[in-house]
Formats: structure tokens, C-alpha cells, sequence
């Protein structure tokens, strides 16, 4: 199960929901708003750290370059995949959920 | 004139897990409406589906809606329907198709409410419980 999060963490409940209530080791993918959460220094950090330990944690390249978050700006053990990677991942995993 | 399209489906011995996935409160937006045609609809091709409430989502359930002077259509009856559609389902031993419907105990107890306050039977599942059974799907339809 491919868990993908597409909202800002500061405009609603979405990524809390998530690490709730998704299996360990299941993968999650921070795309579009969602990639706001794989950023240091905000009040979601140490959330998203312990998510890390949990699971894979990719989040989607295009959407950072569109909102200027450059790769030294993410936390530790965050992974950055292009659309060919995104592919991958539904592909590998085949289940989607999308925490809207 | 074009030829008219094969719209049969051959869902036979076709049965996937599904869940509809209610995570917004009812009325402010489509959301809780669209996944209800969704589920109502599906019932018609006799798969397995849990039908789960949580976040906003468990407000949908609760009782006593009255939408009258909003001048919107109360759809909270159709939930009964759901109940039914499990209870036909519990209750056909020929028929292999298992329904259920789901709270989840975190959301439920944040918003200060308990299963009487629902208008239909639910299962109240912990988060990691509910975790193991979305694990467990084969598809997940959400919003």
C-alpha cells in the first residue's frame, strides 16, 4: 500500500491521519502541498522524522522546484523521485491511498 | 452514426476488497456524497467493501441531521441503506461478499462521540487495528 499525501500540513489534518493510520514500512509519497512536510525546521519536523524511521519517505522533484525548496532544505532520510520514480512506486505497490 | 459502445461489464468471479474511505464532515463539501453514490452503486457488483469513517468523516453518521433549512437534501437516510445492503450480505450464506462498516475509536472519541451517537451499527476499530485493515485492501477510494 502506497500511502500519498498531496495537502499542506499547516492547512489541515492529513499528514496526522496518515502516520495514524498506516501500516510500518508501508511507503509514502509527499507530492504537489504535501511536499511542504519534508521540510526542516517547522513545527511537523520531528513528525516526519519518526515517520522516516517507519517508513520510506519519497517526495515528488518537480513539485519542490516549483516552490523553491531546494534538496538542502529537507530533513535526513527524506528521498527525492522524478515522475518516472512516482510511476515506479504505484507500480511496485499497486494499492494506492491518497490523504486528501 | 457510430456504433454504440459494449458498456457490459463481466464482473463474474471478479471479487476485490474495497474500501470507501469518509474523511470529511457532510454538507460543506461533495465529498461525503460522492463516496455514497460510489458505495451504492458498488453494492451492485457484490464486492467485499468496508465502508469506514474517520477524521470529519464520522459526523456523516450521526443522528438527527435536519437539513431543511439549508434547502439541501438530507442524505443521511442512505446510510440505512448501507446497513441493510451489510445486513443482506451477513445474512445470504450462498452469497461470498462481506460488508462492513467501520469507526475509528481515536476520531470518534476527539469530537466527544460514542457509537450511540450513530445512526447506523458500526465496528469501532483503534488506528492500529484500522491501519491492518486498509493493509488488507485492494483498493482504497477516499476523500
Amino acid at each position: 500500500m502506497l500511502h500519498m499525501m498531496n495537502k499542506s500540513p499547516f492547512e489541515r489534518n492529513s499528514l496526522d491521519s496518515m502516520i495514524r493510520l498506516s501500516k510500518k514500512g508501508s511507503p509514502v509519497l509527499l507530492l504537489e502541498d504535501g511536499v511542504y512536510a519534508a521540510t526542516k525546521g517547522t513545527t511537523v519536523a520531528d513528525q516526519v522524522t519518526a515517520m522516516v524511521g517507519d517508513h520510506a519517505v519519497y517526495v515528488l522533484g518537480p513539485d519542490l522546484q516549483a516552490r523553491a525548496i531546494g534538496e538542502d532544505r529537507l530533513l535526513d532520510g527524506v528521498t527525492v523521485v522524478d515522475y518516472g520514480g512516482f510511476v515506479d512506486l504505484v507500480v511496485e505497490h499497486g494499492t494506492t491511498q491518497s490523504w486528501l | 452514426m457510430s456504433e454504440e459502445p459494449d458498456l457490459h461489464f463481466d464482473t463474474e468471479g471478479i471479487k476485490k476488497k474495497f474500501m470507501f474511505l469518509n474523511r470529511k464532515a457532510p454538507y460543506g463539501t461533495v465529498y461525503a456524497l460522492e463516496i455514497l453514490e460510489m458505495v451504492l452503486i458498488s453494492a451492485a457488483f457484490e464486492q467485499h467493501a468496508c465502508i469506514t469513517f474517520v477524521d470529519d468523516g464520522v459526523y456523516q453518521i450521526v443522528k438527527g441531521h435536519d437539513t431543511k433549512a439549508l434547502n439541501m437534501k438530507n442524505f443521511s437516510p442512505m446510510y440505512g441503506v448501507i446497513e441493510m445492503e451489510k445486513e443482506d450480505a451477513d445474512g445470504d450464506e450462498d452469497e461470498d461478499m462481506v460488508w462492513r462498516i467501520i469507526v475509528e475509536k481515536e476520531s470518534m472519541e476527539a469530537r466527544g462521540l460514542t457509537a450511540d451517537n450513530f445512526s447506523i451499527d458500526v465496528e469501532v476499530l483503534s488506528s492500529a487495528e484500522l491501519a491492518d485493515v486498509i493493509e488488507d485492501m485492494d483498493v482504497v477510494l477516499g476523500g
